[in-house]
């Protein structure tokens, strides 16, 4: 950690804040003081420049508008680079996600990403909007990814990644692979508050962020029951939904 | 779009003797008949056959009315009711109160009417391009937009530019919130527009000018009639002819009119001066409509207050975050049943949640319950809220001391829990 305490940084909640993206901020920060880590979780709006020394960054979805207009001024503040170069954690969702890549396509054109992690999007036949599910890459030690996804992007992944899951139920990335990472950068189509159903993700970003190999176990009954639920609502025999 | 030119005129006249004339009829019988068979409440079903036999059924049953149209993200079933109490100053009002609001409903409604002049439809705010262009109305009440069941609803700044483009060069009266972005830049297409300070507590649609992509700015977070002006362009808040000043609505020539209404919290205020502009510009004096609101007890269960077992339970309907945040403000002190589900009427996204904070229900004795209350669960654990899982409705009452319990639910929850109360209304 750069400083005291845990600095957790939301990027520009005025442009990229489609549907409770707050949530992995606030996630972050109670499960950083819920084991004493004091955390400082920190919203700047896009006509406010990029924090240099923080520990975490977030971005989350948005509409397409927004989305272009997030990628310009992300790209000219210049900032995110500087903080991947000091290995700072990057979690990114959704629109947010798709920035991290090297271009993406919004109101119909293609728009240059911050190139962060290798990979493009472009436009899928159709929109991709339901619950999402996958193991998570072995390496990352994670049970199985779950969430929800609403988006019309298609992500394609080069050498330089891997992806964060594969997927089992939803579209992902391409209907195979969901998410990437790469180093202390990582993105998921899982939308919103992706960490409220997945709280060893939200346990790994704090790892990376704090240096720690273990973190103090918390209660997740609820967690732990809400993951149960949605997974058992889209296993292909229990035939809901 | 068509205006309600000559051609139109005649068109109407030669076709309405048969094909307008069966389809009113079949779907009058439709409707009679999804009531006494249990079915449904008749709202939807008589006005999907009559549109079947004739299409321009919503069109010529519009015909020769004068008609009000609300529509907005939240509120328009409520300020519907208030409308039409209020419009009952010059006699009767056909009205889609079942909050049936799109055009099979208008139809239904207005086939029901008979030939009663006046008429006030609740619009789902997909459907207003739609209903403008088949209903003519003569006053369009906009109330507010924002986020609600994404996974299937247009984005916001999509649906305020649909408004926009179905409401330029419409010979139509407008009564709009001037305290939201989205429905001031929607509305200032049309040079005839009363501004009501109806407010908006929920900011988070609404950091980004929609005309010019500059930041929005606000004299104060917490007012929910604030100041705003974006700070790239000459988008502003207008200055409103309708106010509300404590329990009073101001009226544009500065008479302060004393609003005692059965429904709690100033949004429902902020509803009935949306109302009293709207009668006003149908000639109705405010003074003489206040007593018709203060008649409206509840609304489609909503508001309405059930006795159960020394239990005294009030319904509060909320769908999406901007209506949890104005449910907290209307509701007491006291211990709160909150019911979540994720059904296709609700959206099958729970995200919102997050969007939502909890904290004001610190130190109330909490209950979830619902479909989806685990969602609800992470989210107050996060929140520093604590509360207890039931998951039946007399195991919740059953956990509660004799006195108020306030239940807020999402739609289909609370659709439930008004089935456990008799279908109260």
């Amino acid at each position: 950690m750069s400083t005291e305490a845990l600095r957790i940084v939301w990027l520009y909640p005025d442009l990229l804040s489609t549907y409770g993206d707050r949530g992995n901020l606030l996630i972050l920060a109670r499960r950083a003081s819920l084991r004493g880590i004091p955390a400082q979780a920190l919203e700047v709006r896009s006509d406010q420049p990029i924090p240099v020394e923080a520990d975490i960054y977030l971005l989350g979805g948005g509409e397409d508008g927004p989305q272009a207009l997030a990628a310009q001024r992300l790209i000219a503040d210049g900032g995110l680079r500087k903080a991947v170069d000091r290995r700072a954690v990057i979690f990114a969702v959704c629109a947010g996600y798709q920035l991290l890549g090297s271009s993406f396509y919004a109101k119909g054109q293609k728009c240059g990403g911050l190139e962060l992690l290798d990979f493009a999007s472009d436009r899928g036949p159709s929109r991709a909007v339901g619950e999402l599910a996958g193991e998570i890459d072995a390496d990352l030690g994670l049970p199985t990814l779950t969430g929800f996804e609403n988006h019309g992007g298609r992500t394609h992944l080069g050498p330089e990644v891997r992806s964060l899951a594969k997927v089992s139920v939803g579209i992902g990335n391409d209907g195979q692979s969901e998410g990437a990472w790469s180093g202390s950068v990582l993105g998921t189509y899982s939308h919103g508050p992706a960490l409220s159903r997945n709280p060893a993700l939200a346990d790994l970003l704090l790892r990376w962020a704090t240096g720690q190999d273990s973190l103090e176990p918390l209660d997740d009954t609820w967690s732990k029951r809400l993951r149960g639920e949605r997974l058992a609502a889209v296993r292909p025999s229990g035939g809901a939904s | 779009m068509e205006g309600p030119g000559s051609a139109t005129l005649v068109r109407v006249t030669t076709r309405r003797p048969f094909r307008a004339k069966l389809a009113t009829t079949v779907s009058k019988g439709a409707a009679a008949l999804s009531r006494a068979t249990g079915r449904g409440d008749g709202s939807v079903i008589g006005g999907r056959l009559g549109l079947i036999i004739d299409p321009d059924l919503l069109a010529h049953l519009a015909t020769g009315r004068q008609i009000a149209l609300v529509s907005g993200t939240n509120g328009k079933t409520t300020t519907t009711r208030l409308t039409a109490a209020a419009l009952g100053v010059l006699g009767p009002v056909a009205t889609n109160s079942f909050g049936a609001n799109m055009p099979t409903g208008h139809t239904s409604a207005l086939a029901r009417a008979g030939d009663t002049p006046y008429a006030v439809l609740e619009v789902d705010e997909h459907y207003l391009p739609q209903v403008v262009a088949s209903t003519h109305p003569f006053v369009i009440a906009l109330l507010n937009l924002s986020r609600d069941q994404l996974d299937r609803a247009k984005e916001v700044a999509m649906m305020a530019q649909l408004w926009r483009d179905a409401l330029r060069d419409q010979p139509v009266h407008l009564v709009a919130n001037a305290d939201d972005p989205m429905v001031v830049w929607a509305a200032s297409v049309s040079s005839d527009v009363t501004w009501v300070a109806a407010g908006q507590r929920w900011h988070d649609d609404s950091w980004v000018c929609p005309e010019c992509g500059g930041a929005i700015t606000r004299a104060s977070d917490d007012a929910p009639d604030a100041d705003w002006y974006c700070t790239g362009c000459a988008l502003r808040r207008p200055t409103p002819q309708w106010t509300l000043d404590g329990d009073a609505v101001v009226a544009p020539d500065g008479t302060r009119l004393p609003v005692h209404l059965q429904l709690p919290g100033r949004v429902n205020r902020a509803n009935a001066a949306t109302a009293l502009a709207v009668a006003a510009r149908f000639g109705v004096p405010p003074a003489d409509a206040l007593p018709h609101l203060a008649g409206v007890a509840s609304v489609a269960g909503r508001y309405a207050q059930v006795e159960r077992d020394g239990r005294a339970i009030r319904l509060l309907l909320a769908k999406n975050p901007a209506g949890w945040l104005e449910a907290f403000d209307m509701a007491d002190r006291a211990p709160t049943l909150l019911s979540i589900n994720a059904r296709d009427p609700d959206g099958l996204d729970t995200s919102w949640l997050f969007d939502v904070d909890f904290a004001p229900l610190r130190g109330r004795q909490v209950l979830i319950t619902g479909d989806r209350a685990y969602d609800l669960a992470v989210r107050l654990d996060v929140n520093e809220v604590p509360f207890q899982h039931v998951t039946t409705f007399s195991q919740a009452l059953s956990a509660v001391p004799p006195g108020r319990l306030e239940v807020i639910a999402n739609y289909t929850a609370f659709q439930d829990i008004r089935a456990e109360l008799d279908r109260v209304n």
